[in-house]
């Protein structure tokens, strides 16, 4: 096993130093954003929401190895329709308990 | 970006049907790590069900402290940066994993773990400072969502300092083997995953809260 | 001192019941029966390596089904109880509190705990062997799930007698069920009970999933698996999808009985509607993973007594899909009168209609399949028959259940009760004694007698239409559902009392069965041949009961229906040469699943009572068991080749 891993691991973790620049700057670019106040409440919550998701991509691909698998590589099929679903609890909730601004908490 | 590699690589051919010979290959690695990843599809269904409820009820404060009174900038940042890099950490952990190195594997984890404990530590002091304030759980609504939302995290985190301190005994003990190979990748993945919902913590509770 | 003996005492145990004191008694003596009987017969080490350690699917299968059955008598009773009390108005044969128990426990026992052990039943009998695998993916893991979910029911159940049941019904509301208007252990026992089986419930969906999408014959691609497998696989799904919401649920409602969080509470910030939202939206997607598997079973027993492939398989898979998908955007319909904006109930009234049409799919197709098939009138079939116009029925008034502004007057009246006892009893309990008569003689080596199952038959499908039938009149006549009592004057009386003589119609079904059972452990038909029905799929060709690796060689799949495709559509010089037979690799049976059930039951009466030192013990065993097994490099085995070809030929199979 030892010449299979090896094949794939170079010398240096180049992959996981980009991966780790990259979130740090995504999380830092979020925190600007919010901190200085540069934008409206509304375009703020949609940019730093993109970017957490921005962050996750940076996870699978740079750590988690997503596209690693034998075989069709399942786990990614489940985790899209989790992601699916994930939207639809939180939007769903967020939807739903507004009472359409009937009731205010 | 890494090359696909499977964790085990003793397997014949690749297709609908991966096990042939025997009902359980003994190091059968790819399913081991299938099995996680739908743990962890269960894992994200359960912390956006958390995510949702904290998200209803961020507003509902019934005059105690509100999000932005209660988060401490400094605090959450360094939470952050900690677990950040002990994402990172670990990746390097399983690059050395990779290349059969027990020992490095091993100090990089040792130095996860040591940054997971920051991590652990200082929320654990957030929590503890806000009480003394009296912004406890049973507060209000807002504050029962947030303490349960963050201190499921942290127990998961916590639940994986304890994990990794038996790993690390067992790659001492065996070296780099396809059995505890797949050990450590999979708790890897739980890791970057804790990562992942941290991410969305410091999005939607701190930062939301702050841009409010 | 033996004041405050006797003061707890009177606390700890329900008392005051004649009922009650009766379930005491007949509780104490089963259990001397059962240790007089292990001990008289020298059975208790017998119970323990061959039962209680086992990791061998089909006994963990066959355990769930024992499991399911007695809590399918237990909920009856519950059932028949509720149905006696309401047969004339004004009656006084149970008071209102003891009513909210009965209800709530019938409602919680025959989803959780008896509705998923027996789905559960069945996928551990039938899927391993018709994919063509020695075992689940993770057999310690599967031990684990049956212990969890039997020591969850037991903690459910014990509140019985110990403490008193649960009565907020079983979904549990709150502000009902917080500690404020419900002090009691009783909701305690409820909400650790289905948490504890949850983990369980959960680890079952990884397992099959993992194991269907890895474990397959060599040539069974996924569009030449069986039907029944196509229906676990995407229940297995649904489970990993939609559980953990209601272990959120649930785990939120207990934070704020334990520690006096306000997340459903009417003061201090909390809000109950999250509650019931988070809970449908487990609640629907569970409707979907009891009847699927029925679904499944259908498809089985159709296709083999029709002596016909299914009609249109590649439909069949994506309606399941598709179901498997929609259930999980749809949960507002339990909840439209709840005041979410007009948008929400629109959007989530068309979602659920939406679901109809994928079901009626699959009901044309098994109609189809019928279509000039040459039809044996077995039981299996008997109980899908039925299954057809009574889910039709129970599908229509769902659509008209899901015209929101309709639902109004519909919601929580016994309408909606017959609504879904249609769907649930002619869908899922059906489903599963289809699937009980079906793979029977896989599991125990005989059949059941046809003769008394076509009297619990007819019993059970008759006492159904004439129970239910007259709930949905009921509910136009304006009945609201979990009421006690009724006054006389108007005009319900008749129909109730219509509903009761149904209702022990059903009952009698139920102990016919039972007959049939034990009538058949006698005299039953032995299957020597493995394959009574002229099966189809791989499962039926191995010996019944099946030896415990399944199969000495695992087998080449070359089309659907691959054992059918062997037995008369390869001639001898086509079939795939499998090889030599080698050593099998099993896993070694363990106690230690049964050590962490144990655990978590302690743990679980412990939190009820607010007894931290067995709460906090309880979870110490657990954590240590885990530790254990994570140091366990040893839990495998190889059976050598000569014993695989003593137990063959012992089969006459060599
Ligand atoms: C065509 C498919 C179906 C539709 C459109 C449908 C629709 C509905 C609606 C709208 C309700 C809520 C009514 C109310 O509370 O006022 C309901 C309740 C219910 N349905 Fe269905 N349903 C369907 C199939 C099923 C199936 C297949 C099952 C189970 C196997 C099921 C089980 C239930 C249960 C248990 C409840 C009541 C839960 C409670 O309030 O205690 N339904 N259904
Ligand atoms: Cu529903």
């Amino acid at each position: 096993m030892e010449s299979t891993h090896s094949a794939h691991a170079g010398r240096f973790p180049w992959a996981h130093i980009v991966g780790y620049i990259l979130s740090l700057v995504l999380t830092a670019a979020a925190f600007w954003l919010v901190l200085a106040h540069k934008a409206g409440l509304a375009t703020t919550l949609v940019v730093i929401v993109l970017l957490g998701v921005l962050q996750i991509l940076v996870q699978l691909f740079f750590f988690m190895h997503i596209t690693e698998s034998d075989g069709p590589a399942w786990h990614t099929v489940m985790l899209l329709v989790g992601f699916l679903f994930v939207v639809a609890i939180v939007g769903g909730s967020i939807w739903i308990m507004s009472f359409g601004g009937q009731v205010v908490a | 970006m890494s090359v696909a590699v499977h964790p085990n690589p003793s397997h014949g051919p690749q297709g609908a049907a991966v096990e042939t010979e025997h009902g359980h290959e003994h190091d059968n690695g790819s399913l081991y790590v299938l099995g996680f990843w739908l743990f962890i599809i269960q894992d994200l269904i359960l912390f956006s069900c958390l995510f949702a409820t904290y998200l209803v009820m961020q507003g509902r404060t019934a005059g105690g402290p509100t999000p932005k009174e209660l988060f401490d900038v400094p605090g959450f940042s360094w939470e952050t940066f900690l677990l950040l890099t002990s994402s990172f950490t670990c990746g390097l952990a399983t690059f050395q994993l990779r290349r059969g190195k027990a020992a490095s594997t091993i100090g990089w984890l040792v130095v996860t773990v040591l940054l997971g404990l920051g991590f652990v530590g200082l929320e654990a002091n957030e929590f503890v400072t806000n009480a003394l304030e009296g912004a406890t759980m049973q507060r209000s609504g807002f504050l029962s969502a947030f303490y349960t939302l963050v201190g499921t995290h942290g127990c998961h985190v916590s639940l994986g300092i304890g994990w990794v301190i038996l790993l690390m005994i067992q790659l001492a003990r065996r070296g780099v083997t396809p059995v505890t190979f797949r050990k450590v990748f999979i708790w890897s993945i739980y890791w970057h995953f804790l990562d992942i919902v941290w991410v969305f913590i410091y999005t939607a509770v701190y930062l939301n809260g702050l841009a409010r | 001192m033996l004041e405050q003996v006797k003061d707890f005492a009177s606390h700890f145990f329900v008392t005051g019941d004649p009922l009650i004191y009766g379930a005491d008694v007949s509780i104490v003596v089963v259990s001397l029966a059962i240790i007089f009987v292990l001990t008289y017969f020298k059975r208790w080490g017998w119970l323990w390596r061959e039962w209680l350690t086992t990791v061998d699917h089909k006994r963990i299968g066959i355990m769930y089904l024992i499991a399911a059955l007695l809590m399918l008598f237990r909920g009856g009773v519950d059932g028949l109880l509720m149905r006696t009390q309401l047969a004339l108005p004004n009656l006084h044969f149970l008071e209102a509190e003891h009513y909210d128990q009965i209800f709530t426990t019938h409602g919680t026992i025959m989803i959780l705990f008896m509705a998923m052990p027996f789905i559960f039943a069945l996928f551990n009998i039938v899927v391993p062997l018709q994919i063509g695998a020695r075992d689940v993916a993770f057999p310690y893991l599967n031990a684990i799930s049956f212990w969890l979910f039997f020591f969850g029911a037991l903690l459910l159940n014990i509140s019985f007698v110990i403490g008193g049941s649960p009565d907020a019904g079983w979904v549990s509301y709150p502000p009902l069920a917080e500690l404020g208007f419900d002090p009691g252990p009783g909701e305690n026992f409820y909400l650790l009970a289905i948490l504890i089986s949850g983990i369980g419930s959960v680890a079952t969906g990884i397992n099959f999933m993992a194991t269907i999408l890895k474990m397959r014959a060599p040539g069974m691609t996924l569009m030449r698996m069986p039907m029944f497998t196509w229906s676990v696989l995407v229940t297995s799904m649904i489970i990993i999808f939609a559980f953990p919401a209601l272990t959120v649920a649930l785990a939120l409602l207990f934070i704020d009985r334990l520690v006096g969080a306000h997340f459903f509470t009417l003061t201090g910030g909390g809000d109950p509607m999250q509650f019931v939202n988070l809970f449908w939206i487990w609640g629907h997607p569970e409707v979907y993973i009891v009847i699927l598997p029925a679904f499944g079973v259908f498809s089985e027993v159709v296709a083999t007594f029709s002596r016909k492939r299914l009609f249109g398989y590649s439909a069949m898979v994506a309606s399941l899909v598709l179901i498997g998908i929609v259930s999980y955007l749809v949960w507002v319909h339990h909840f439209f009168t709840m005041g979410a904006s007009a948008d929400v109930n629109t959007f989530f009234a068309i979602a659920s209609m939406v679901i109809a049409i994928p079901t009626g799919v699959k009901i044309f197709n098994w109609l189809f399949t019928m279509y000039k098939g040459r039809i044996r009138m077995t039981m299996p079939m008997l109980w899908t028959i039925a299954f057809v116009p009574c889910f039709a029925i129970g599908g229509a008034t769902g659509v008209m259940l899901a015209v929101a502004p309709a639902d109004y007057q519909y919601h929580n009246s016994y309408f909606l009760i017959a609504h879904f006892h249609q769907v649930l009893i002619g869908g899922v309990v059906f489903g599963m004694l289809a699937g009980m008569y079906y793979w029977w003689p896989k599991m125990f080596g005989f059949k059941l007698d046809e003769r008394i199952g076509r009297w619990a038959f007819w019993f059970f499908n008759i006492g159904f239409y004439v129970c239910f039938m007259p709930q949905y009149a009921l509910g136009f006549m304006g009945m609201t559902r979990r009421m006690y009592t009724y006054p006389e004057g108007l005009g319900w009386g008749p129909l109730n009392f219509i509903s009761t003589i149904g209702a022990y119609m059903m009952g009698i079904g139920f102990i016919i069965l039972v007959w049939d059972i034990v009538y058949s452990i006698r005299y039953g038909e032995r299957d020597l041949t493995g394959d009574p029905w002229d099966g189809r799929t791989l499962e039926w060709s191995l010996p019944s009961p099946a030896p415990h690796y399944n199969f000495a060689r695992i087998p080449v799949v070359t089309g659907r229906d691959a054992w059918w495709i062997m037995k008369y559509q390869m001639k001898p010089e086509e079939r795939p040469d499998l090889g030599p037979i080698r050593p099998i690799h099993m896993p070694k049976n363990s106690g230690r699943p049964f050590i962490m059930g144990v655990a978590f039951f302690v743990s679980g009466f412990g939190f009820v009572f607010n007894w931290f030192v067995p709460a906090i013990a309880g979870l110490v065993v657990v954590v240590l068991c885990l530790i254990l097994r994570s140091f366990e490099y040893d839990a495998e085995y190889y059976i050598p080749v000569h014993e695989i070809e003593e137990t063959e030929a012992a089969l006459g199979r060599l």
